[in-house]
């Protein structure tokens, strides 16, 4: 019997969906099991780490790294990862854009310590204790891995050959990818994006569009969408037209807007700014005739100060991955 | 002084490290639990938009978004001071409650219970799923595989997706169910009851008639008399979605009933600097380190303390196994109440008993004519300011608190997650049962499994059943001298 080809799936900064989404491949779970040596799994630290290491470089057929890239210990392992896979992929938003973990960088990492570890509710910390590195403890040392400056995805620690997104990937489009890989079948020339389509949200969504004129934002508890418009027409900040398809639109078959999970589309390098200008397009200020610069400014601001999170709204997923990264330090 | 690492141990919230100590005599000396993961969600989602939090903090845990999905939906009633019609409260009970049964599955058959269906000192390879299909037969296989995935349906088809759902909203939840839906909903529940039954009665088999299984539940080195802290219904049953926050005290006693919204007058969070998880206390007790007994504020929050902090269960078959789980480990009514049950391994019978309620809710519910209501929004007020929302999530009770400005962007955000309410009770465990194997130096060969075990009962979250399914969990637990020299490994292959 030949060899089944190795595979590793590693997890960094991350929730376990990914992971989950894997097992809601249900009865087909065990067929991908069964396809591949599973070498690397679950998760890889320390003195397993050793063993990754004597592995001869480009050993491991395929690793799926889920996860971003939070602390130094992920970077490392997305760098060791790297050397020993002949395909490195980013599996979810996580690794592909850095996810919802990714919006830490909107303000940064000493201001999250503070946060969590001195100015909370529930805190009794009197000595103001931060998590360190190296702390000495009467028997010995302990070490933490440190977290990194901004979170990063793993494209921007290590060479990708693909991408599978989506928050987590829906189980149909992981078991294309795992199918795929599993009978050696052609793939798109790296770099590209798998396990998705090329088109948008939209182009999935069931909703009758028409004429996209917005009036007036609305958030979601605003007002009850009727339910086979458009929800961009109806004014909800729905992400679809700016996000990949792929998911098949489940969200907004819930009456909820979709939220960006999937990514910019096909030849979008960034999705927040992808989504600013659609809105931009649609936004109405109604009939400006006859007021003044001033008015017209005032309606134009009244119209977008609607939604007072623009960042974590448009770049919810894909903050750590887009051309903003987060916020400008000094 | 030795000194000896488990790393990785396994998952829970994040990647866990355990470092054990000997002294001089070879004794153990300490144990530290390391927690050595931080995304820090506290800090990021202030200034989101409040609405968008039960999207957003799904994400602390794919394992349990329905948790965090459903806290934070109570949350924002609360923020917008909107109280959802009965109907939205029924379907959003209803999808929890086929959350729990998934969830409760999955555990007991591909994490924390072949250990037992299989045997505590069986090889590794052989404690997993495919174990225990090898051991009960190819149908259990099929059946949990079946149960995960019609419950994941109801999820998705209820919630929005199976994973991280969409559906809930202050004041309600976005998506109706249909009345065929709700045909095929009762169903599925109908076979959850009946499956849940069946795992009972192999739990039954092959543990409680098992001598060696049964002493190993009842030893002391599984044992720790804690308080225990859960939510109760109005008659002080136990409940998943709603209701007030009880504590009993080792002996029984109840030492309080709260309102979740008051959680910080009675529960603290220290901090240590070798980790990145705080550690949970009662504030009325106080911390009084890792210790057992009365004197010390160190709780569990569990499918076991839930069990203790209660008078019953809501449904009648659930009920009856409720009465028989604490008469087998010898507990005593007392004011109609049972005593509660320290043996930490028996929380995985809790957890079976849990999931008998979490299927009978679910055909209640299911069978409820209100649950096809199209009404399940109602509209929400102005910000209050301030809101807090609690459930309680398979590993323990689960709070989340925001607060936020007139637009509803938060201005701060706290969480009291379900595995961290444990972490002084989970590293009590692993310390306990590190000293019972190790001595004058001489450390067991099982100790791996047997400190796996004593963490493993009280949260898999994210051991999941990608890994231990297939029986890959390496683990290497090294030896090492005060000089840092390795002079022992022992590596536990998957």
């Amino acid at each position: 019997m030949a060899e089944k080809p190795k595979l590793a799936i590693y997890w960094a900064a991350s929730c376990g969906g990914c992971e989950i989404a894997f097992v809601n491949l249900h009865e087909r779970f065990l067929d991908a099991a069964a396809a591949f040596d599973l070498v690397f799994c679950p998760c890889l630290l320390d003195t397993k780490r050793r063993e990754v290491e004597a592995l001869p470089d480009g050993s491991i057929a395929v690793t799926l790294f889920n996860g971003a890239i939070r602390t130094e210990e992920n970077a490392e392992m997305a760098r060791l990862l790297r050397k020993k896979s002949r395909l490195l992929i980013a599996f979810g938003s996580c690794a592909h854009e850095g996810c919802i973990p990714g919006l830490a960088n909107l303000s940064g990492t000493d201001q999250l310590l503070r946060t969590v570890f001195l100015d909370n509710p529930t805190l009794d910390n009197p000595q103001a204790i931060l998590p360190a590195a190296i702390s000495p403890v009467p028997e010995g040392e302990l070490t933490l891995p440190p977290l990194l400056d901004r979170v990063r995805t793993l494209a921007q620690v290590a060479r990708v050959d693909y991408a599978v997104p989506g928050c987590p990937p829906e189980p149909e489009r992981i078991w294309e990818v795992v199918e795929t890989l599993a009978r050696g079948g052609e793939l798109p020339p790296p770099g590209s994006v798998i396990g998705a389509g090329t088109l948008s949200v939209c182009d999935d969504c069931a909703r009758k569009k028409g004429d996209k004129r917005v009036e007036r934002i609305y958030r979601t508890f605003e007002k009850c969408p009727e339910p086979e418009t458009c929800l961009l027409e109806q004014g909800f900040i729905c992400m679809g037209i700016a996000t990949r398809s792929g998911c098949g639109a489940p969200c907004p078959d819930a009456n909820m807007p979709c939220t960006g999970c999937y990514g910019p589309p096909e030849g979008v390098a960034d999705q927040g700014a992808a989504m600013a200008s659609a809105l931009g397009s649609i936004l109405d200020p109604g009939d400006c005739r006859g007021l003044n610069e001033e008015e017209i400014a005032q309606r134009v601001a009244s119209l977008v100060d609607a939604l007072p999170d623009y960042a974590g709204t448009f770049y919810k997923y894909s903050l750590a991955g887009s051309i903003l990264g987060g916020r400008v330090r000094r | 002084m030795n000194r000896i690492s488990i790393d990785p141990i396994t998952r829970l919230e994040g990647h866990g490290k355990i470092d054990i100590f000997l002294d001089e005599a070879g004794d153990v000396a300490n144990t530290y639990f390391q927690v050595p993961e931080l995304r820090g969600f506290e800090q990021f989602c202030v200034g989101r938009l409040a609405e968008e939090m039960p999207v957003i903090t799904n994400r602390i845990c794919g394992v349990c978004p329905e948790a965090h999905h459903m806290a934070a939906t109570k949350a924002l009633d609360a923020l917008f001071g909107v109280e959802p019609p009965q109907a939205a409260h029924k379907v959003r009970e209803l999808l929890y409650s086929a959350f729990f049964v998934t969830d409760h599955t999955t555990h007991f058959y591909a994490l924390g219970g072949p250990d037992f269906i299989i045997g505590p000192d069986a090889p590794p390879a052989e404690r997993n799923l495919l174990g225990v299909i090898r051991k009960v037969g190819p149908e259990i296989g099929r059946q949990v595989i079946d149960c995960r995935a019609r419950n994941h349906h109801v999820i998705k088809t209820v919630g929005g997706r199976a994973i991280h759902p969409v559906a809930g909203l202050p004041g309600g939840w976005s998506r109706p169910i249909t009345k065929a839906e709700r045909d095929e909903i009762a169903a599925i529940a109908e076979k959850n009851v009946q499956f849940a039954r069946f795992t009972l009665k192999l739990f039954d088999d092959l543990v409680l008639k098992n001598p060696q299984h049964l002493d190993l539940i009842t030893s002391e080195a599984y044992t720790h008399r804690t308080y225990y802290l859960g939510v109760v219904d109005p008659a002080n049953r136990v409940n998943f979605y709603d209701g007030k926050v009880r504590v009993v005290a080792p002996d029984g006693a109840e030492l309080m009933q709260y309102h979740p919204s008051d959680y910080a007058a009675e529960i603290a969070e220290r901090v240590e600097p070798w980790s990145y998880l705080k550690y949970p206390y009662l504030k009325r007790v106080g911390w009084n380190g890792f210790t057992d007994g009365a004197e010390s504020g160190v709780y569990a929050a569990s499918p076991l303390a839930r069990l203790n902090v209660s008078d019953g269960m809501a449904t009648p078959l659930a009920q009856e196994e409720f009465e028989r789980f604490f008469e087998t480990l010898g507990s005593t009514r007392v004011d109609g109440r049972y005593t509660p049950v320290h043996f930490r391994l028996a929380t995985h019978w809790a957890r079976l008993v849990e999931l008998l309620y979490a299927a009978e809710r679910m055909r209640e519910l299911a069978l409820d004519p209100e649950i096809v209501s199209p009404k399940l929004r109602a509209e929400p007020g102005p910000v209050t300011g301030r809101g807090i929302g609690c459930v309680e999530a398979p590993r323990g009770t689960l709070t989340h608190h925001y607060e936020a400005d007139a637009r509803g962007v938060l201005t701060r955000v706290n969480m009291i997650v379900g595995t961290t309410n444990n972490y002084a009770a989970m590293t009590m465990s692993v310390r306990r049962a590190a000293e019972s194997l190790i001595s004058k130096g001489r450390v067991e060969e099982g100790i791996l499994n047997r400190i796996e075990m004593a963490f493993r009962l009280y949260d898999p979250c994210l051991s999941c059943a990608t890994h231990a399914a297939v029986g890959k969990m390496p683990l290497t637990l090294r030896i090492r001298s005060a000089s840092g020299a390795v002079i022992r490994t022992i590596v536990r292959q998957g």
